[in-house]
C-alpha cells in the first residue's frame, strides 16, 4: 500500500472517490465498535496519506495531505520521472499519568511515490506546505508541453 | 405558470451537506482534557469549535482549493469536518482554548479547579 503506481484515470479508482471515501462508507456500514477497528487500523488509511493528482498544461500538481507535521520532517525526492514522498510523524513526548481515550491518529514513517504523467523541469520544482497540505508543482519540460505547429503552404 | 414556478423551487432545495469525521486522539490529564483533530486544508478562519449544553462540536471548512487542468488521481475527500463529542461535566467550559498549527487541531479542556485532585494537610 506504500507504493502505488500512478494509474490511467479510467480506472475504478476515480469512480469510486478515493480512499478515503472507501473507508467512510466501511465505516458506516459497520457502527461502532467495528468501526473502532476500522478506523484505528493502518490498514485502510494513515501510512499512505491521501493525494491528489493534477495536469495542467504547464505544470503536473500533486497534492498530500500531512496534517501536523515539521518541514524538515518532509522529503520531496524525483528520481526517473517519479516522485517521491516520504517523512516521519514523530509521536509528541508522553505526557505523565495522562489516559488515553482515543488513538486514531497516525505517527510512524509513511511514503508515496507516484509516476509523473509527464516530463518534468527538476530544477523548477516547487514545494509548499501550508495547513497540513503538502503542494508540489512540478512545472513540465518544455519537449512535454504541447505546442502547435505551423502547416505551411507552398 | 404557477405550478411550474413552485416545481422549480422545490427542486432548488438545498442538498443536505456531507460531512467527514476527522480522525481525533483525546488523552486525559490531571489538569484536563486535549483532544487533537487532523484537518488538513483547513486554516483558522474556517474553524469553529462550538460548546453547547454537554457537546462539543468541531466544524473545520476547507481553503478554497483552484486546480487548474484535469484530475488525473484523487484520494483526497473535499468534504469538509465535523464530530461532536460529550464533555465531562467535570470541564470549566469558560477556560477551553482551541489553537490550529498546520492541519491539527488542539482543544484543551481544564478540569474546574473543584474535581482537581488536591492533598489535604493534617493539622
Amino acid at each position: 500500500m506504500n507504493l502505488l503506481r500512478w494509474q490511467r484515470p479510467d480506472s475504478t479508482w476515480l469512480g469510486f472517490g478515493g480512499l478515503s471515501t472507501l473507508r467512510n462508507e466501511i465505516d458506516r456500514l459497520f457502527e461502532a465498535p467495528l468501526a473502532e477497528l476500522a478506523r484505528t487500523s493502518n490498514l485502510l488509511s494513515g501510512a499512505a496519506p491521501a493525494l491528489d493528482i493534477h495536469e495542467g498544461k504547464d505544470s503536473v500538481v500533486v497534492t498530500i495531505e500531512l496534517p501536523g507535521m515539521k518541514k524538515e520532517d518532509i522529503e520531496v525526492s524525483l528520481h526517473d520521472g517519479c516522485l517521491s514522498i516520504s517523512g516521519e510523524r514523530k509521536g509528541e513526548e508522553k505526557l505523565e499519568n495522562a489516559e488515553v481515550y482515543r488513538s486514531e491518529r497516525f505517527f510512524g514513517r509513511f511514503q508515496r511515490a507516484v509516476t509523473l504523467p509527464a516530463a518534468v523541469a527538476a530544477a523548477q520544482i516547487k514545494a509548499q506546505y501550508k495547513d497540513g497540505i503538502l503542494t508540489v508543482t512540478l512545472p513540465k519540460a518544455e519537449e512535454a508541453k504541447p505546442k502547435q505547429i505551423d502547416v505551411q503552404v507552398n | 405558470m404557477q405550478t411550474t414556478l413552485e416545481k422549480q423551487n422545490t427542486n432548488t432545495r438545498p442538498v443536505p451537506q456531507e460531512y467527514v469525521a476527522p480522525n481525533v486522539n483525546i488523552f486525559e490529564t490531571q489538569e484536563g482534557y486535549v483532544l487533537q483533530a487532523e484537518m488538513p486544508g483547513v486554516g483558522k478562519d474556517g474553524l469553529e469549535v462550538t460548546l453547547e449544553g454537554t457537546e462539543i462540536t468541531i466544524t473545520g471548512r476547507r481553503n478554497p482549493e483552484t486546480t487548474a487542468g484535469e484530475t488525473l488521481f484523487r484520494e483526497r475527500n473535499t468534504a469538509d469536518y465535523r464530530r461532536v463529542f460529550e464533555l465531562d461535566p467535570a470541564i470549566d467550559t469558560a477556560k477551553v482554548s482551541a489553537k490550529i498549527e498546520q492541519g491539527v487541531l488542539t482543544v484543551t479542556l481544564p478540569k474546574s479547579e473543584r474535581v482537581k485532585p488536591r492533598k489535604i494537610t493534617v493539622d
